[in-house]
């Protein structure tokens, strides 16, 4: 009897918050699993491995909801953290070396965005298109402008942006809540957030409304350059060098994490809250598997597996 | 005539609502049979029955007499029962006969396509219509009166017995209409019995053999045709008395609002007109005269090539809608609900689109602010929602307009631009946004309507002006138009513009 009634209050709440559900579910189980697994030391850990992909979903999910796709991040990873290697190396004073190449790093993530902006509201072409060009222009001009080789001996200082730690939480994590919060106040409660969701749910529509649709696409392609770049100097940072090769296929972690969080790929619905619950969730799932020393080919799979449960979930929710 | 089809005693519920209380229906061999009723009364309820669409809770349906159970849209097809839906399920990139056999393509062998055989079997479709088609055509290349037809034959090539027709006439022209009236005509020759939905009550009396009303789910009347008047049936729908259709109040008119001189842009040359506080101006044409394309002009959504347009004397040449809006300019969308509503939205967010600045408190939106703009709203032209927060898609279309009319009031427009304001919007609705327009007009806002509905230019504007292939060939004052004058205006095709074509 009142077995029974657990289970139809867990249904309902599934029902009501699904994704919320199953990230519960998935802690419960590696908890059970792992006797180290629910150490504040390890769930530190994991929203630390998980940031740097998590700032890149934010700026993802803003894109998402406008209908569109960024298949550039990974690249612009790459070339971010390449562009402030390499400026950190410039014989400047610390005091000023830091900001320039930091600041060169982000602007690059402005230019990028604002490119793709370009081609997709004045050339209409389709944001698949002209992301994966970008993809392939950033990866092809990050090993062109290192020669192929890594950027090392970086000033010392730099490692402490991802490696430090402010009150025992990793800066990375203190960063990547602070951007959540910040989408998150952005979408909810400005006239920039619910013109993301207009032009989303239908673009002419939204231009008859009187919307500027093309400057909101320009500036949701911008911040998810933008943060796509936070995350390559963060990357850099943690392995305190500038790697042509870094964020390969951080794209399509990047969607899974999106989409798992339930934002719809037609655009107009989502929340950065389910982003930021979908990016745990996958992150969790990996530190769980490691901890259970299950093989890395086997957690692919698994991952996979779970990405398609997740979203199949969210489904029966609608 | 033979029985065709009777439902009897259907009913359906859904959770809070009867849709469909103890409601019958019958059909006869080769008869017109009008569904109608006031949106939500149940007739697409009971059709989506019909189809297989929907499972009804009891109820018997028999055809020809024999009791059938239509569990699925597959089975309702083998029973030859056709359904035509408002928007056609049409593959835009296949041609006519493709588009006709989809799914019974004949077949050669080595399960190839025989091409030949497909377009001479739809060739003989389209003649047992009296229509001439390429049946290569692409069905995307075809205006909505083909398309139709050849929705039409696609349920003809399946043996249809029972063909239902959605508001078949919500696209086409009054010429298409015509045409689509042989169309009818030819298949209750055949014995096809036609059940006809419609808002539009002139073509129920042209067309319709017997009518039957429906009313917050529930059968009103069933009755000949000729037998009613229009009167009566509109009583029947509404459950009250309209003392008249259109509730035209004369105003004085006041200063000028509006004032285009000589505009050109696409097809549309030498577009001449004012409008005037306190008058409801119209604007009549067949379809593709250029009448939305005007609105998207002078609402800054498309460019203006040449001439001027003045608003409250003052030059006007927005280059967006947002430019129009700031200058206090509104449109009302022809489809509201593929440009007018964001769908995935609600009731408050909808409303108040196009205006959030003045709801801003620094970056926030402040929806304490918003929830008693829009309430105001929901209040002054008496929407009918649940709440503020329920999703635009579950109103009912008379409500979804109020809605975008709500928008436009919060913007404080001076001129709205209403494009097609009452399709498939019904009796009693329709009703309600006459008595806004005349408000709206009251209050010195200007106000034009769009409208391929004849009979509401003639009962709701001041002057008309008709349009016939991008130029405006006559602007009549309420006293001069008919429907006569119109149509022949609207026709006024001269030898320079056929030329041309």
């Amino acid at each position: 009897m009142s077995a029974d009634h657990s289970v139809k209050r867990l249904s309902a709440a599934a029902a009501e918050y699904g994704i919320g559900v199953a990230f519960v579910l998935e802690l419960v189980l590696f908890a059970i699993l792992s006797p180290y697994f629910l150490t504040a030391e390890n769930l530190l850990n994991v929203t630390l491995q998980t940031s740097i992909t998590a700032i890149i979903a934010v700026g993802m999910t803003f894109v998402i909801l406008t209908a569109g796709i960024d298949l550039s991040v990974g690249s612009v990873v790459a070339f971010a953290g390449i562009s402030t290697t390499i400026l950190l190396k410039l014989d400047i004073s610390p005091a000023l070396a830091y900001p320039v190449a930091i600041g060169a790093g982000l602007a690059f993530g402005v230019v990028t965005g604002g490119a793709a902006g370009v081609f997709i509201t004045k050339f209409k072409i389709t944001p698949f298109i002209v992301t994966l060009a970008l993809m392939t222009i950033w990866r092809g001009a990050a090993f062109v402008v290192t020669e192929g080789r890594p950027i090392w001996e970086l000033p010392e200082g730099f490692a402490v942006l991802a490696r430090g730690r402010i009150a025992e939480i990793p800066i990375p994590t203190i960063i990547m809540l602070v951007v959540f919060g910040a989408a998150h106040f952005v979408l909810t409660q400005t006239r920039f957030g619910r013109y993301v969701y207009a032009v989303g749910g239908n673009v002419e529509a939204a231009r008859l409304a009187g919307i500027d649709t093309n400057r909101i696409l320009m500036q949701v392609y911008i911040i998810s350059g933008v943060l796509a770049s936070l995350s390559g100097i963060l990357l850099a940072s943690r392995v305190n060098s500038g790697q042509p090769n870094s964020g390969l296929m951080y794209e399509l972690d990047v969607i899974a994490a999106v989409v798992v969080g339930g934002t719809s790929l037609f655009g107009g619905r989502g929340t950065v809250i389910g982003t930021l619950i979908g990016s745990l969730l996958i992150g969790v799932l990996r530190n769980g598997l490691n901890l259970m020393n299950v093989e890395s080919y086997v957690q692919q799979v698994i991952v996979g597996v779970v990405i398609l449960l997740a979203v199949m979930m969210d489904r029966l929710r609608k | 005539m033979d029985t065709l089809l009777s439902m009897n005693g259907i009913i359906k519920k859904y959770p809070g609502v009867t849709a469909l209380d103890e409601v019958s229906f019958e059909l006869k061999q080769g008869e017109v049979h009008c569904l109608v009723g006031e949106n939500g009364a149940g007739k697409s309820t009971l059709m989506k029955i019909l189809g297989g669409a929907v499972a009804m809770d009891t109820g018997m349906i028999k055809i020809s007499g024999t009791a059938v159970a239509v569990p699925s849209p597959a089975v309702a097809q083998q029973l030859g029962i056709g359904v035509i839906y408002q928007d056609f399920k049409l593959v835009n990139d296949l041609s006519v006969a493709e588009n006709v056999l989809l799914g019974q393509e004949p077949l050669r062998g080595w399960k190839m396509i025989d091409k030949n055989l497909m377009h001479q079997r739809v060739r003989q479709v389209l003649v047992q219509l009296g229509e001439e088609l390429d049946t290569r055509a692409r069905v995307g290349t075809l205006g909505m009166a083909k398309r139709q037809i050849v929705e039409i034959a696609k349920t003809l090539v399946r043996n249809v017995r029972i063909l239902v027709m959605d508001e078949p006439s919500a696209s086409l022209t009054d010429q298409e209409i015509r045409s689509m009236f042989q169309v009818i005509r030819r298949l209750k020759g055949e014995g096809v019995g036609i059940i006809y939905i419609s808002h539009r009550l002139d073509e129920i009396f042209e067309i319709g053999d017997r009518v039957t009303v429906l009313r917050d789910g529930k059968n009103v009347k069933t009755a000949r045709i000729a037998e009613v008047d229009r009167r009566t049936l509109i009583r029947w729908m509404v459950g009250r008395e309209l003392e008249q259709e259109y509730p035209k109040v004369p105003l004085k008119r006041g200063t000028e609002i509006l004032r285009v001189e000589h505009l050109g842009a696409g097809r549309l040359r030498d577009i001449n007109f004012t409008v005037t506080r306190g008058e409801i101006f119209g604007i009549a044409g067949l379809v593709g005269a250029g009448r939305s394309e005007l609105a998207h002009v002078i609402f800054g959504a498309s460019p203006r090539e040449m001439g001027a347009v003045y608003l409250e004397n003052e030059e006007f040449n927005p280059s967006s809608p947002r430019e129009a809006i700031e200058a206090g300019v509104g449109l009302l969308t022809e489809d509201r609900n593929r440009y007018g509503l964001l769908m995935q939205m609600n009731v408050r967010e909808n409303i108040s689109l196009s205006r959030i600045r003045d709801l801003l408190r620094g970056f926030r939106i402040d929806k304490t602010k918003e929830e008693k703009a829009a309430q105001g709203f929901v209040d002054q032209l008496k929407i009918k929602t649940p709440s503020l927060e329920v999703g635009v898609e579950t109103l009912s279309g008379g409500n979804r307009q109020k809605v975008v009319l709500a928008r436009w009031l919060f913007t404080q427009s001076k001129l709205l631009i209403f494009d097609e304001p009452t399709a498939g919007i019904d009796v009693g609705a329709k009703f309600e946004i006459y008595n806004l327009m005349n408000d709206l007009a009251e209050r010195g806002i200007g106000v034009i309507i769009i409208s391929s509905e004849l009979p509401e230019l003639l009962g709701m504007c001041d002057r008309i002006a008709v349009m016939c292939d991008g130029r405006i060939t006559g602007v009549l004052t309420r006293e001069e138009s008919t429907q006569e004058r119109i149509l022949a205006l609207a026709t006024q095709f001269n030898e320079e513009t056929i030329s041309v074509r």
